[in-house]
């Protein structure tokens, strides 16, 4: 796990710190907002995980596209999707991504080939091998990336997945964000194996980083990034991380030591970034200053989302099919 | 105008999608090299190449989740799954995902794409390559299904299935590949939720789809004999179905027999049933019946399934009774 690039230059740490904070700052306010009850159904919050999208993403092309899971927020928003329409869809509204027919597990935006979140565990790995397929065969020189958890290391669908893209060699980069839990369970208790070893088992490359430490994040995925896009094959990409909450919001975690979730709390990226920045001469200021920009971009995002109309079911069963188009042969 | 196979005529709609369309591709079990195990996809690697046309492992989960993947990333994938039996392994990603894409993201995309399979029996395959599952396919928003019964659909209906923007089901029955039929030099895509009058008459409707329109027009000539003029409707289209075409040939006859190879239960003639005996109850002049398999997995011996199968006599015996 000894990928940390130094030096690594400090504005473009800057940038991954204002990424990763940015997660953060949205995800705490929909936790806030999760408890007040304005924002319907359940959530899956990644507080605590976020240098591996922010990460991950940093080296991605704005086309090459992106299969999420349901924990999926800091892999939208590290993507670059749209603050406002990102909670305009959180909370049900109108004007949201999904103009309130997906909500937190479906988040998409295909125009920046984020192929959506998805409450399936495992299943956005498919969609991605198949997506990196359409690359392949249009030669679009872009990759497609998948982001799943430890707990769909035991779907049957991740392992037809892996030998398929490994046997076709296509541009697809695996990213397993291992935080230790599977819903309700540890890790230890669900798999004989582990990611490197079914990786190997596939003839994959694959590397294991600290999934807290951005820098390694990064600079670890920068090289199978460039791995993949130069038509080597797929990679795998072992991001180690912990999760600081419960499966979904509200969970009581009665199954989990308090002193686990003492510990993954501890263990903060952006914690960690932090003493990094002003290691390498930033200034306390600087970092409240990004903390506070930050906070005002997500107040203004949540003044906009809470005061959107909500959906009307006039148009909804339009969206079911595509409109009618004559079909020529 | 040619004389072909039904096989055949799905061939040819293939080879003429992939030529007009560089982004249809075809992938599958056994598909390129061994040219399909009833030898649809026969000389398409050939043609097109190994690029477009791709053997897969036995991953059906990971085939069809890939092609949703493909056709949100601009291909047009057309899947081959061996056997209907084995949809059950592709579950997640036809009802989770290429059902769903486009509404649960809002309308933002489409997932044009087209899953192959063949249903039913007549071969002796047994309980878990014989059923016919399309009930389950047509209760998914998001689906369409298809089920041609002539060769001119079964090219036609594979064009306009491939060239559709949602994911389509083309239920190819096995039965019917090697039935014979003519295919103009100049075929065109059959409109998907269009059914077909396969008989016209004054009677009776009998509405049916794939290898039991064969079955309902042998039927109906039987019926003839007896001095009973039925009318065949083929749907061609499971989901949407041609409601208006139904509701306009039972206004003519005012009796309805729904027969499928399906069992009866829960099936697509129950839904056929509800909607008739709802928009079409003042034209009922007697009781909608069903005909379809017993509700029991499809046996293996020879003797039982022969028996399971619904024939035409069971069709003859329908129609009585609606006449009665």
């Amino acid at each position: 796990m000894s990928h940390t690039l130094a030096p690594f230059a400090t504005d473009r740490l800057l940038e991954l710190y204002r990424g990763m904070r940015l997660v953060r700052e949205a995800e705490e306010r929909l936790s806030a907002l999760f408890a007040e009850g304005e924002i319907p159904g359940f959530i899956h919050l990644s507080i605590g995980q976020e240098a591996v999208p922010v990460g991950v993403a940093s080296v991605l092309d704005e086309a090459d596209t992106l299969a999420s899971n349901h924990r999926g927020h800091g892999h939208a928003i590290a993507k670059g999707l749209d603050l406002d329409r990102f909670f305009l869809e959180l909370l049900g509204k109108q004007d949201g991504y999904c103009r309130g027919r997906g909500g937190s597990m479906h988040v998409a935006d295909m125009k920046l080939g984020m192929l959506g979140a998805n409450g399936i565990v495992g299943a956005g790995l498919p969609i991605a091998v198949g997506s990196a397929l359409a690359h392949k065969i249009r030669g679009t020189g872009h990759i497609a990336v998948v982001f799943f958890g430890d707990g769909a290391l035991a779907e049957g669908v991740l392992h037809e997945s892996m030998n398929l893209a490994q046997l076709w060699s296509l541009p697809v980069l695996f990213v397993c964000e291992n935080n230790g839990w599977s819903e309700f369970t540890e890790g230890a208790r669900q798999l004989t194996t582990d990611p490197q070893r079914m990786a190997a088992a596939y003839g994959m490359k694959a590397t294991k980083v600290d999934g807290n430490d951005v820098i390694a994040v990064a600079g670890a995925a920068r090289e199978a990034v460039a791995t993949v896009r130069a038509g080597k094959g797929p990679c795998l990409l072992e991001c180690v991380t912990r999760r600081v909450r419960g499966h979904f919001e509200g969970d009581p975690q009665k199954y989990r030591d308090a002193g686990d979730v003492a510990a993954a709390t501890r263990d903060d990226p952006l914690a960690r970034c932090e003493s990094q920045l002003i290691a390498d001469g930033i200034s306390q200021a600087d970092i409240e200053a990004v903390k506070t920009a930050t906070a005002a971009r997500v107040d203004a995002a949540v003044a906009k989302a809470r005061a959107g109309p909500p959906p009307s079911p006039a148009d909804t069963l339009a969206d079911v099919y595509s409109p009618p188009r004559e079909v020529a042969t | 105008m040619n004389e072909v196979r039904f096989g055949q005529a799905i061939n040819k709609a293939l080879a003429d999608a992939m030529t007009a369309d560089p982004s249809v591709i075809v992938l599958g079990e056994d598909v390129a090299r061994p040219g399909g195990p009833f030898g649809v996809t026969r000389g398409l690697l050939d043609r097109f190449g190994p690029e477009r046309v791709r053997d897969t492992p036995i991953s059906e989960a990971a085939i069809v989740g890939a092609s949703v993947g493909a056709a949100m990333t601009g291909l047009r994938p057309v899947v081959e799954i061996m056997f209907m039996d084995f949809v059950t392994l592709t579950m997640d990603a036809l009802v989770n995902q290429a059902a769903k894409a486009r509404f649960m993201f809002g309308g933002q995309l489409s997932v044009p794409m087209v899953v192959r399979m063949p249903h039913g029996g007549g071969i002796n395959a047994g309980p878990q390559h014989s059923q016919c599952l399309e009930a389950w396919l047509a209760h998914v928003p998001g689906l369409k299904v298809v089920c041609p019964a002539t060769v001119a659909d079964a090219y036609g209906l594979t064009r306009a299935a491939i060239a559709d923007d949602d994911p389509v089901i083309v239920v190819e029955n096995k039965a019917l590949y090697a039935a014979k039929g003519d295919l103009p030099d100049t075929a065109a895509a059959t409109p998907i939720g269009r059914a077909r009058t396969a008989r016209a008459g004054r009677d009776a409707t009998i509405v049916s789809y794939g290898a039991m329109v064969p079955v309902a027009l042998a039927a109906a000539a039987d019926l003839g004999r007896d001095g009973v003029d039925a009318e065949v409707i083929d749907l061609r289209s499971l989901q949407p179905w041609d409601e208006p075409a139904v509701l306009a040939s039972l206004a003519r006859t005012h009796r309805l027999v729904i027969a499928h190879e399906a069992v009866e239960a829960f099936g697509v003639g129950a839904e056929i049933a509800a909607r008739m005996s709802d928009v079409g109850f003042d034209e009922l002049d007697g009781p909608i019946v069903r005909v379809g398999a017993p509700f029991m997995p499809p046996p293996f011996a020879k003797t039982l399934e022969d028996w399971f199968r619904p024939d035409a006599a069971k069709i003859v015996a329908a129609v009585k009774r609606t006449m009665a």
